[in-house]
């Protein structure tokens, strides 16, 4: 495309600008900051603030809405006084906040970012894993305490190379773990709603489990990269979990309630998995009181996935090019269809890249 | 094998924070009389002239002069691990008797190790865990960052068995890796984890977002990291060490940690170990540091173990010594 045809170097008169919809510049879950200059290059920037101040001059203006930690929230009442909503755009990969189906029956579009948040998800993942494994974080605490005299020698980790990875759920991410987790020489397993093909297979050395129960016997480490859908939530419980080996590592970087919570607490407690890595949890953060924050055998991050400089300004680039693509009339990058699962009448998901 | 025609090997203890571990006294008890240093120095002279090795775990038994002397007939020394900064190879060689590390037991470990330390400090795990259980956590800030692991520059010092192989593991993130060695590594195994020689060490301090430090403790390692080292490191850079703690001048490090000369760093050794409880080190917000658990491994222990088995039982055979450490000329 000719660079002067391209949307993201066709800056426009602000007045002329599309407006766009935000929660809040900065704060707890605001637009980051630094990244306000970028839309402003685009967009005529409204916060939910603004708009509902003055509902009536700047509902007109909103042609697309970006959501940046799930705000602002879509509900029915918003879509209706948003009469040329265009695009609602994602910041961020996963899009079950959103009703789909609401959103779809007033024809607006819906794109998240799923080339942005890759690389840094994945390797969130990897160090979730080696930090479980090798004990980082108690490792820490022993190395600061007042009470360390001594550092004892039958203070043991467990090793990565060469251990078993399953992994459930081989998108991109997945994908990506699987690349990081080969120069580990780790023995890789998957599983997917479909199988990979052969040459993507081989280049990570990567053996299909058509049967999860077949992942989660083998492997010493399960990583859980899915959407979270109607399919697969809760799709971690009790069975699952007895299923894995005794001395295996649950890890999971998609969305807490993808893991029945108190089946692991259960599990967790009995030694029936050896411990989890968790970057998602239900809710975030969970409630102080919370079982899962009391156990030993188990690390909790807080949903940083994706929390880093250039991954975020990438998601909100990514953002912006939807966005631009759909006010232009142009191929749309990440759309984010709901379809019709027959035998279910669910909507799952699915991704035009 | 009858009891009495084992080996006698000398070994600390048994168990406890610096003992051989309980769960390898059954393989080496099948291979070894062990005499541990109590009962050595409670029967010294019925023990001393049987004692032909010593099996040195952490570092234990100390090899010094005294000990030396008092085993006339003892052949081999056999340490856990690839450093052998801990031993007077000079002392022990007048004394006619051999030494053999375990330098490839640990090295998946270790650069497993230097991975891990690298990816937390980059993400700020530990920091993470404190916010998700911390009392007085609400909600999770957005404007909560980390540095971006994948597609950065890392530096490897030292591009020897453990050096070479962080390089294959940090070349599946897409980094770009600079490394400095004593000698340069031949070109297909550069190619192979697609990394750049920087003869010169300043090139490769000055370019490097993560610099990880992977040689031996000699006399031209020890303080190889200090004040101008560290002032040619970029401001955003981490410092990640997985060698020895005396390899860093510890006291510019702490001073350009404080100052923000560099951005963090992530031992897992230092000097000493532990830290003394008031150490600056400590108190430091930019810093992570790990027990020295580079190579601590139910796996690896396992594996160092077998080695110095292997290695003692072939010096008391008169067979080529696996893993056996030249004395210094």
């Amino acid at each position: 495309m000719p660079q002067w045809r391209d949307p993201a170097n066709h800056v426009m008169a602000k007045q002329e600008q599309p407006g766009l919809l935000i929660h809040e510049i900065g704060g707890v879950d605001g637009v980051l900051e630094g990244h306000v200059e970028l839309l402003k290059k685009h967009f005529h920037l409204i916060t939910m603030k603004e708009f509902l101040e003055n509902k009536k001059r700047l509902n007109e203006k909103i042609k697309s809405v970006f959501i940046h930690e799930c705000k602002p929230v879509i509900d029915r009442e918003l879509l209706q006084s948003l009469p040329h909503l265009k695009v609602i755009a994602n910041s961020g990969v996963g899009v079950d906040h959103l009703d789909l189906k609401l959103i779809a029956s007033f024809g607006i579009k819906v794109t998240n970012t799923p080339h942005a948040v890759s690389d840094s998800t994945a390797d969130i993942g990897m160090a979730l894993m080696l930090a479980s494994a090798r004990r980082l974080v108690e490792g820490c605490q022993i190395s600061v305490s007042p009470q360390t005299e001594h550092f004892a020698a039958d203070w043991l980790g467990d090793e990565v190379t060469g251990a078993t990875l399953g992994i459930i759920g081989m998108g991109s991410i997945g994908y990506k773990v699987a690349k990081r987790a080969k120069a580990f020489e780790m023995k890789i397993l998957y599983h997917n709603r479909n199988q990979r093909k052969e040459e993507e297979e081989k280049a990570v050395g990567a053996c299909y489990c058509e049967k999860m129960e077949d992942l989660l016997q083998q492997s010493d480490f399960v990583m859980l990269v899915v959407n979270l859908t109607p399919q697969t939530f809760r799709f971690i419980g009790k069975r699952e979990l007895e299923l894995m080996k005794p001395s295996a590592t649950l890890i999971n970087i998609s969305r807490g309630a993808v893991v029945d919570q108190d089946a692991l607490v259960e599990a967790l407690q009995n030694g029936t998995i050896k411990a989890a890595a968790l970057d998602v949890t239900y809710p975030e953060p969970l409630p102080r009181d919370h079982s899962l924050l009391k156990l030993k055998n188990i690390i909790i991050t807080p949903h940083i996935g994706t929390a880093t400089v250039q991954a975020t300004r990438k998601m909100t680039e990514e953002a912006v090019a939807n966005i631009l693509a759909v006010l232009n009339g142009l191929t749309i990058p990440s759309e984010v269809i709901p379809i019709r699962c027959f035998r279910e009448h669910t909507y799952a998901l699915a991704y035009l890249l | 094998m009858e009891e009495q025609e084992l080996p006698y090997v000398l070994i600390a203890t048994i168990g406890g924070i610096d003992g051989v571990l309980e769960d390898h006294v059954e393989f080496l008890k099948k291979h070894f009389n062990l005499i541990t240093m109590k009962q050595f120095h409670e029967h010294k002279s019925h023990l001393s002239e049987k004692i032909k090795a010593i099996y040195m775990w952490w570092n234990k038994p100390v090899a010094n002069q005294e000990l030396l002397s008092s085993l006339p007939n003892l052949k081999v020394i056999a340490t856990g691990g690839a450093g052998v900064d801990h031993l007077d190879l000079k002392l022990i060689s007048s004394f006619g008797v051999k030494v053999a590390n375990t330098p490839f037991a640990v090295s998946n470990a270790t650069a497993d190790m230097g991975m891990a330390l690298m990816l937390a400090s980059a993400r700020r795990i530990v920091e993470g865990c404190q916010i998700a259980v911390s009392p007085n956590t609400e909600y999770f800030a957005a404007d909560w960052m980390g540095d971006e692991v994948t597609g950065a520059t890392l530096g490897i010092i030292g591009m020897g068995r453990i050096g070479y192989k962080v390089a294959q593991r940090a070349k599946a993130f897409e980094m770009k890796i600079l490394y400095h060695n004593r000698s340069q590594r031949k070109e297909e195994e550069e190619q192979a984890v697609g990394a750049i020689y920087c003869k010169n060490i300043d090139d490769l301090l000055l370019q490097s977002d993560f610099v990880m430090l992977c040689v031996n403790l000699t006399p031209q390692t020890e303080k190889l990291i200090g004040k101008k080292e560290l002032e040619m490191m970029k401001p955003t850079a981490t410092l990640i060490n997985i060698s020895r703690g005396l390899v860093v001048d510890q006291d510019a490090l702490v001073e350009a940690l404080q100052n923000g000369v560099i951005k963090a760093a992530a031992l897992d050794v230092t000097y000493p170990e532990p830290l003394p409880r008031n150490h600056p080190l400590l108190t430091l917000k930019n810093i992570i540091i790990t027990p020295h658990v580079g190579g601590s491994t139910t796996k690896s222990c396992r594996l160092m173990m077998e080695n110095m088995v292997e290695s003692i039982l072939a010096t008391l055979n008169g067979l080529p010594i696996p893993n056996e450490v030249n004395p210094p000329k």
